[in-house]
């Protein structure tokens, strides 16, 4: 009889918490390169208020999120940091045909929380530093963009020594937050705060345009707030949000 | 296949040998601290204990974190670094060490303790009757009969820092040769879709565990069948 009780007990707010939680409005998992972390808590904030669905925001390294979703991962949206992942995606059938779009253009910053550091490609070619820090080139397009860049400027070889991984851009931009590394290849879009020290905006021209795209999933397919989320992404509310953060746009399509 | 091996290899001769100073280190250090927790009556005793078994339950960002904070340029470490003309303990292989000593002390700390505890007094007055010193007691007494403890602590101390992944990605910095240890290898290969050698790598892992497991088993089955 006690056990009867429990179990009824257990049921009713297994009910209720899953009918407060979905009754609102309809949710979205949301997978997002971590170098767009900030911009897209911004956009889903303004996201919920203009349409009360709500996305779930989840960081990490666009080749860490490729493996996953090939492996059947929850996720309905997938803003990557690359265009070559969410290709991938729609080539492997995982991804809603004719979803794919860039919604923004990176840039890539030298920077330092020393002042005075960071003076531009000198910077790099006098090498008075002990660690540079970039993010895995393997796993996060920024990383392979700062591999590129010190490739043109022909420093790669002797700067090799010198460099430290982050698993993400996030944790490249802490190595240098830290003082760990002196200075490090980060997202402009990390840099929008105040934060002091010294910077250089890499020229475009070292290193091929950062084009992030994001893509439809397959399971998001029939999902009202992850089709909602793409529409919102390309619209002027989010593409103001998107600009704010340093980004380019791409022309609209 | 030249430059496949050395990337396979590599980060498993830089995993055991990290590994393995590691316990060095641990059984140096852990077996004072053990034999005090097993017989001090101090009241404090319960919490320097609690302190010792914090990375069981955190989980290792939280170490990795504090960790690349007090072993940065304005922390301890950079001190430390700063007297080989370094500037940050993170990002080297003595930095690893740090954070492994750190993080598996629990894992030697605790079957050394039990096994000093399970000695009792018995032993040692009788070696104190027999006028031994404490510290010949120590030795003579007390170690060979802890043994399997010792031998438990090392295997344990050693298996679980091969298997530390958390820490070191948050305070390794990938770099091969000085800091990119197996478990942070297999994560590269995963992200670059080789998963040949993932597997390689992984399925070595779980051969290695397996026998890790086994060989405490056995260990412990063996004192406690010899023992009392």
């Amino acid at each position: 009889m006690k056990f009867a009780r429990l179990v009824r007990f257990v049921a009713a707010i297994a009910a209720w918490v899953l009918t407060s939680t979905s009754l609102p409005a309809a949710q979205t998992n949301v997978a997002v390169a971590a170098n767009f972390t900030e911009a897209a808590k911004e956009i889903a904030a303004a996201f919920k208020a203009s349409t009360g669905h709500e996305a779930v925001l989840s960081f990490g390294a666009s080749g860490q999120f490729y493996t996953q979703i090939t492996q059947g991962a929850p996720f309905q949206v997938f803003l990557s940091a690359d265009a070559s992942r969410p290709k991938q995606l729609a080539d492997d059938g995982l991804a809603v045909d004719g979803s794919r779009f860039t919604y923004a253009i990176g840039k890539l910053v030298l920077w330092s929380k020393v002042p005075g550091l960071v003076k531009g490609e000198e910077t790099l070619r006098a090498a008075a530093f002990a660690k540079l820090s970039i993010c895995n080139p393997i796993a996060a397009p920024y990383g392979a963009a700062a591999v590129e860049a010190m490739k043109a400027l022909k420093v790669y070889e002797a700067l090799q020594p010198k460099l430290v991984e982050g698993a993400t851009i996030t944790q490249a931009y802490q190595f240098v937050e830290t003082g760990n590394a002196e200075l490090g290849f980060v997202a402009l879009s990390q840099l929008t705060g105040s934060q002091p020290g010294s910077r250089w905006l890499v020229p475009q021209e070292l290193y091929a345009p950062i084009r992030q795209d994001a893509v439809l999933l397959r399971s998001g397919a029939a999902n009202e707030a992850a089709t909602a989320f793409i529409t919102f992404l390309k619209g002027p509310e989010a593409r103001a949000i998107i600009e704010k953060y340093g980004y380019v746009l791409d022309v609209q399509s | 296949m030249g430059g496949l091996s050395s990337d396979l290899w590599q980060p498993v001769g830089l995993t055991i040998v990290l590994a393995g100073i590691t316990t060095l280190i641990l059984l140096l250090i852990g077996t004072p601290i053990a034999w005090w927790l097993a017989r001090s009556h101090a009241w404090w005793k319960e919490i320097a204990s609690a302190v010792i078994a914090l990375p069981l339950v955190l989980p290792p960002t939280v170490l990795g974190f504090y960790l690349l904070l007090t072993l940065g340029p304005d922390g301890p470490g950079g001190a430390i670094a700063g007297l080989w003309g370094g500037r940050t303990l993170a990002f080297t292989f003595e930095g690893l060490v740090v954070g492994s000593v750190l993080y598996s002390m629990p894992f030697v700390v605790q079957p050394i303790r039990n096994a000093f505890a399970a000695i009792g007094d018995r032993p040692l007055e009788v070696a104190a009757t027999l006028r031994a010193s404490p510290r010949r007691a120590f030795w003579t007494v007390a170690v060979p009969l802890a043994r399997p403890g010792f031998l438990a602590g090392a295997v344990l101390g050693f298996a679980h820092t091969v298997g530390e992944f958390g820490l070191v990605l948050t305070i390794g910095g990938n770099i091969p040769g000085r800091t990119k240890v197996l478990s942070v290898a297999i994560f590269d290969f995963v992200e670059a879709s080789q998963w040949r050698e993932a597997n390689i790598l992984a399925a070595g892992m779980i051969v290695f565990a397996f026998a890790v497991i086994l060989s405490v088993t056995l260990i412990e089955r063996r004192s406690s069948g010899t023992g009392t």
